[in-house]
């Protein structure tokens, strides 16, 4: 397997409280990653260490070869220009439209004449199925819309990296599989390295070359769907078949709950 | 169970802490503002200026008619003041001196810039905060743009020209306010109060209000970019960051206020 990206030994922490426990596994090269696991076992914060904008307790995060955690402010902005990332809520900006939007990083990272750039803007719009849209502004989209024109952003200068934070969070059913079509589509096109982080189901079994699975702050699992699904882990299998976590208190433990102490 | 002593010190250390964490930042924020404004520029990466002309709208033009309005009742609230004094002593000229004066040193710079701070410094945070709150500020950083550039300098720069002319802009419509009134209602000849503000006037009068609305500026924007990038929750936060924004920047525009006209007193 060809690492795209290595991450060894990452800890980190919020305030006091340990949210990613020594973390090592890699991301293969122009494969669809999905980082998956239930709500608060530190997926989006791993993801945030990723891309760049929390910096690890411990650790270290190699992207072809180079530490990204010890890097200075320079050097890993020349890192993001390789990589696109879309958010849980677009995060396009509302005071410009989308043309603009998805000019933004070019108009501040290279010389590209203005036609040359409205060409390119115009293509990614389409490549993402919102061709016509370039004068609306992001409050009058869709949430899938929105989301769309997020990857068109992600994609304007050509990264190498992909990386989604819960694409088909707050998105109905047949938009979610739109959504997961197109990541497909990229990720076969361009052979770029995509890494996706998500809980929901039909997207894992529609998107994943490789999945990681994160269990409070260790990972659980690395390895194919298929592996995955054969896995006879309890904490895997619970997350599968959808099955709720089951508290079982003692009658003295739920007394000392219930007090208070 | 940790007793009372080293809970009490516990509590020092942690609001201890998080000051210095505050000032920090606070410092950071002030430094980067500065560097990306008049630094940088020099080094290639030049200041948004459309950005910054927009700005200048919302903060410079959008604001004319407020300000006109109160800086004008406040001309004519001075010289009703000054002239309930300086009848009595017979010295009703000295109306024009007494308007002239205290509008262009300290009237003006300071009543603009509350209104700047109401109007503007509470727009700063909430543009920023609710922008930090949607991770659009993230989004910027991610795509390799430093989001003090992109969203503080352009609020920035039009600030700082756009409060000294407001400041001007009220100078002259307040004095215009104290000449309305004396000229009707106190009876002196307008030529005669034109003479009387011109000589009593002199350059500094006006330098010092301008010095003192460009150091409000930096106040102002300082602190709205602050608050608001301070925001690491949702709506509730923005509306709270926003509303202290106002205070912090209020308060902190009176101080510097204090720190000015004791220098010049002292200086001039």
């Amino acid at each position: 397997m060809d690492a795209a990206i290595e991450i060894k030994g990452l800890v980190t922490h919020y305030g006091d409280r340990e949210v990613l426990k020594n973390i090592s596994f890699s991301v293969p090269k122009g494969k669809t990653t999905v980082i998956l696991g239930g709500s608060g076992c530190g997926k989006s914060t791993l993801l945030k260490h990723m891309i760049g904008l929390l910096k690890p307790t411990r650790g270290s995060i190699f992207i072809h070869g180079s530490d990204i955690a010890g890097m200075d402010d320079k050097m890993l902005d020349e890192m993001r220009k390789k990589m696109g990332v879309l958010f849980q809520g677009a995060a396009l900006l509302n005071s410009m439209t989308l043309a603009d939007n998805v000019a933004l990083p070019m108009r501040e990272h290279t010389k590209l004449e203005e036609a040359t750039m409205q060409i390119m803007v115009r293509m990614k719009l389409e490549l993402v199925g919102l061709s016509g849209f370039e004068d609306y502004f992001p409050s009058q989209l869709s949430g899938g819309m929105k989301k769309r024109a997020g990857i068109a952003r992600a994609m304007a200068l050509d990264p190498e990296f992909l990386f989604f934070d819960e694409p088909s969070a707050g998105l109905d059913p047949v938009t979610a599989a739109g959504l997961d079509e197109l990541i497909r589509k990229l990720n076969k096109a361009f052979k770029m390295t995509i890494v996706v982080v998500t809980h929901e189901l039909p997207s894992i079994y529609q998107i994943s070359d490789y999945i990681v699975m994160l269990d409070y702050g260790e990972v659980l699992f690395t390895g194919t769907l298929d592996e995955l699904k054969a896995s006879d882990n309890e904490r895997i299998k619970m997350f599968l078949e959808r099955r709720p976590e089951q508290q079982i208190y003692s009658p003295e433990d739920y007394f000392k709950i219930i007090a208070g102490d | 169970m940790p007793s009372a002593g080293e809970n009490f010190f516990g509590l020092i250390g942690r609001k201890g802490h998080s000051f210095r964490m505050n000032l920090n930042f606070a410092s950071r924020l002030v430094n980067d503002t500065f560097y990306w404004s008049f630094i940088s520029p020099f080094k290639g990466k030049a200041i948004r200026v459309r950005a910054s002309i927009s700005e200048m709208v919302k903060v410079g033009y959008n604001s004319v008619p407020i300000v006109a309005v109160i800086s004008l009742f406040v001309g004519i609230i001075l010289a009703l003041q000054a002239a309930y004094q300086l009848k009595k002593v017979g010295a009703l000229i000295y109306v024009a001196d007494l308007v002239g004066v205290s509008l262009t040193r300290e009237l003006a710079p300071i009543l603009t810039a509350i209104i700047v701070a109401g109007r503007s410094g509470s727009a700063f945070a909430a543009e920023i905060g609710s922008m930090k709150a949607a991770e659009e500020v993230d989004a910027l950083v991610t795509m390799g743009i430093n989001p003090i550039r992109f969203l503080v300098v352009p609020k920035l720069i039009a600030l700082m020209i756009m409060l000294p002319a407001l400041t001007l802009f009220a100078d002259f419509i307040g004095i215009l306010g104290g000449f309305l009134l004396s000229v009707t209602e106190l009876g002196i000849h307008p030529y005669n109060y034109f003479q009387q503000t011109v000589s009593a006037l002199v350059m500094t009068d006006v330098v010092t209000g301008l010095v003192k609305a460009l150091a409000f500026s930096i106040v102002i924007t300082i602190v709205g970019a602050y608050e608001g990038f301070k925001v690491e929750g949702g709506a509730e936060e923005v509306g709270r960051r926003t509303t202290a924004s106002v205070v912090a920047s209020i308060f902190l525009v009176i101080v510097f206020d204090l720190f000015f006209t004791t220098l010049f007193y002292f200086f001039s």
